[in-house]
């Protein structure tokens, strides 16, 4: 960046700080909520200067959530417990399918492959709501209603066409010819897919997995039609704090922290996978 | 260990029953005996690098048979069929040194630790990557990896060896030893190779014999030599050879002891007919017109001949390249020494009998070389 003028350095600089307060400054203001009460959050105008508490974080954990007019009981950790069980095991479910899927998609040419792996894609295209109301009907009919096997199923429409068309275009992206030379020195199809073609496309893999993880720990709709009160995840758990005695704010911050924390954690370690990719695709053919 | 190729029939369609359908090689019939060096030579396009992967097993065969060994392998997975392969794409494993990459070649033949790394360090020798094997194949350049993957290719002692265009990207001067050490080392282990190129100079310095394919057709399968001297048609002719054989639409006339061949109206080349063999008069005074070839550097700078204006000149090196204007075309003349006819010198031609090729105008197959039937 030796060509760049000091006026173009600084310029940068400040664009950059203004991105980064705009969108950190929301998370910010919730860390800082979450250390406080209701009463310091509500007063006007607000303040930066606070005592803070772990009151709220203590009544999370502990499923009370007081106000100043009564005491109910929520259950946040069962959430997010349901959050990390339906995310890993809806991705779980779409890698073990979308991958050998978007490999065969990637390299064989069969009659009618475009038209399927459009029609995987098309999942995402219709409105969720529109699709819940006969699924609602129909798991209800065959029991699946209110299970996380239902509920995983469900959200397959998130996940598999998500890694499906981004692991695809990581196979595509590996030269053939890699593949064929150890095919000829004497390996199978299947072992070439597992030493060569998943390694080479692992940090794609691992991209399209944690943003189907990230998909699937936001989703709402699906969650709210479709389970009851003990299969809820952390979004559908959420609206208990609004209650009949006025909004928990301080609560609700300090549950964002907690059901943002598990995705961050996998993000940060997921991270220098996606920077190997990107090494990788340097040496290319 | 070595075997033999056999190519039956061998056909390949792209897309076919399809509007995009692609006859990309047609009927190919090839033997490659043991310990031979075979390569496919051809323009882009030819059917060269599809009859590769068909041998390989990376393309299906559309029919036809393909055996190695007197075993056949055209249905078997490219695992099955003892074929080793050198990549035009190269084709290195990213993730493994250089050293890793070679010696992976030789896991299927479960040889001890120390006799791998033996053959390595032979093979890395002679192909003068010693200094980068413990490098990564992104840490070396084009001309490095191109080397890498022939030596994976080389180290193996499979029963046939596939190379596909092993030298486009070195340069000219390692190309030059290269081809020496690596041919002396296929005849050296008795190894059987077949490779595709499109250069010429690369094929004539390597191969036994060379199979000469234009639009998924096989043109001619013979030695270099033959390639050269005995071409068997007008597009084999034109394609071997730098710069390319100089044709002429000629009639034949023969008058009694003469034979002329009437290349304009005022201009003929005139033969005893003690040149051309009685046979060959006959056919050549049959046909209404024939084509007559002569490579460039058949084509004499005397004081008596036909004549011909320059046009333009290039100087190679060692060798000049003289286009002048002659019988309504033109005409290329190789010559070695630098008294160099200028452009707008009139100069006189002259053409043995004995480098004349006459080819059939209509078929383009060969009639004669040298005045004997072909």
């Amino acid at each position: 960046m030796d060509h760049t003028s000091f006026l173009e350095r600084w310029f940068r600089r400040v664009a950059l700080s203004i991105i980064i307060v705009f969108f950190m400054f929301p998370i910010f203001w919730i860390v800082l909520m979450s250390f406080q009460t209701n009463e310091t959050i509500l007063r006007s105008p607000p303040s930066m200067s606070f005592t803070p508490t772990l009151d709220n974080y203590m009544a999370i954990i502990a499923g009370r959530l007081d106000s100043n007019v009564a005491s109910m009981g929520i259950d946040f950790v069962n959430n997010l417990m349901n959050s990390i069980i339906l995310s890993v095991c809806s991705v779980a479910v779409a890698l073990v399918l979308g991958v050998p899927a978007a490999y065969a998609f990637a390299r064989h040419k069969f009659r009618g492959s475009e038209d399927i792996a459009f029609t995987l894609l098309s999942f995402r295209f219709a409105p969720p709501l529109l699709v819940l109301l006969p699924l609602t009907l129909y798991f209800q009919e065959i029991g699946l209603a209110d299970t996380y096997l239902g509920l995983v199923w469900v959200y397959q429409l998130i996940c598999l066409p998500l890694i499906l068309w981004i692991v695809r275009g990581y196979f595509e992206d590996i030269s053939p010819d890699i593949e064929y030379a150890y095919r000829i020195a004497g390996h199978s199809w299947f072992s070439t897919f597992r030493k060569i073609a998943l390694p080479l496309a692992g940090p794609g893999i691992a991209a399209a997995g944690l943003l189907a993880f990230i998909f699937a720990w936001n989703n709402f709709i699906f969650a709210l039609v479709l389970a009851s009160a003990d299969k809820q995840p952390v979004t559908v758990g959420a609206l208990a704090f609004v209650t009949a005695s006025g909004i928990q704010y301080g609560q609700i911050a300090a549950a964002i922290v907690l059901s943002i924390a598990p995705t961050l954690a996998l993000a940060l370690w997921a991270q220098r996978y996606l920077v190997e990719g990107l090494s990788l695709g340097a040496v290319k053919g | 260990m070595t075997a033999q190729l056999h190519l039956k029939t061998v056909n390949k369609k792209y897309n076919p029953g399809t509007a995009h359908e692609v006859h990309a090689v047609q009927d190919l019939d090839l033997e490659v005996e043991r310990g031979e060096i075979v390569a496919l030579l051809g323009s882009s396009g030819c059917g060269k690098t599809s009859t590769l992967r068909m041998i390989a097993g990376f393309e299906e065969v559309s029919s036809g048979e393909v055996d190695i060994d007197g075993r056949r392998i055209d249905r078997l997975a490219p695992a099955k069929r003892g074929v080793a392969m050198a990549f035009e794409g190269y084709s290195l494993y990213p993730p493994l040194t250089i050293r890793e990459n070679i010696a992976f070649a030789l896991k299927s033949e479960r040889l001890r630790q120390a006799e791998v790394n033996t053959r390595v360090e032979q093979i890395a020798a002679l192909l003068e990557i010693s200094d980068i094997l413990d490098k990564h194949p992104n840490a070396i350049s084009g001309g490095q990896q191109q080397r890498v993957s022939l030596g994976r290719a080389l180290i193996r002692r499979a029963d046939l060896h596939v190379l596909d265009e092993p030298m486009g990207q070195l340069e000219p001067q390692l190309r030059a030893i290269l081809r020496g050490r690596i041919k002396h080392y296929i005849k050296e282990h008795e190894l059987t190779a077949i490779l595709v190129t499109h250069d010429q100079t690369e094929a004539n310095a390597l191969a036994d014999r060379i199979a000469v394919m234009e639009g998924g057709l096989l043109q001619q399968y013979d030695t270099p030599e033959n390639l050269k001297n005995r071409p068997a048609n007008i597009f084999t002719g034109a394609f071997i050879g730098e710069p390319p054989m100089n044709l002429f639409a000629a009639v034949a006339e023969v008058v009694a002891d003469r034979v002329d061949l009437r290349l304009a109206p005022d201009i003929a080349l005139s033969y005893p007919s003690a040149a051309f063999s009685e046979e060959l008069q006959q056919r050549i005074q049959q046909d209404q017109g024939v084509m007559i070839g002569i490579r460039p550097h058949s084509v004499q700078l005397t004081e008596e001949g036909l004549p011909a204006e320059v046009y333009a000149n290039q100087w190679l090196g060692d060798q000049t390249h003289i286009a002048a204007r002659f019988a309504g075309g033109s005409i290329v003349s190789v010559v070695h020494d630098l008294a160099l006819p200028k452009p707008g010198d009139r100069i006189n031609l002259s053409i043995s009998a004995h480098d004349l090729h006459i080819f059939d105008n209509n078929t383009g197959d060969a009639l004669s070389h040298g005045g004997q039937l072909a």
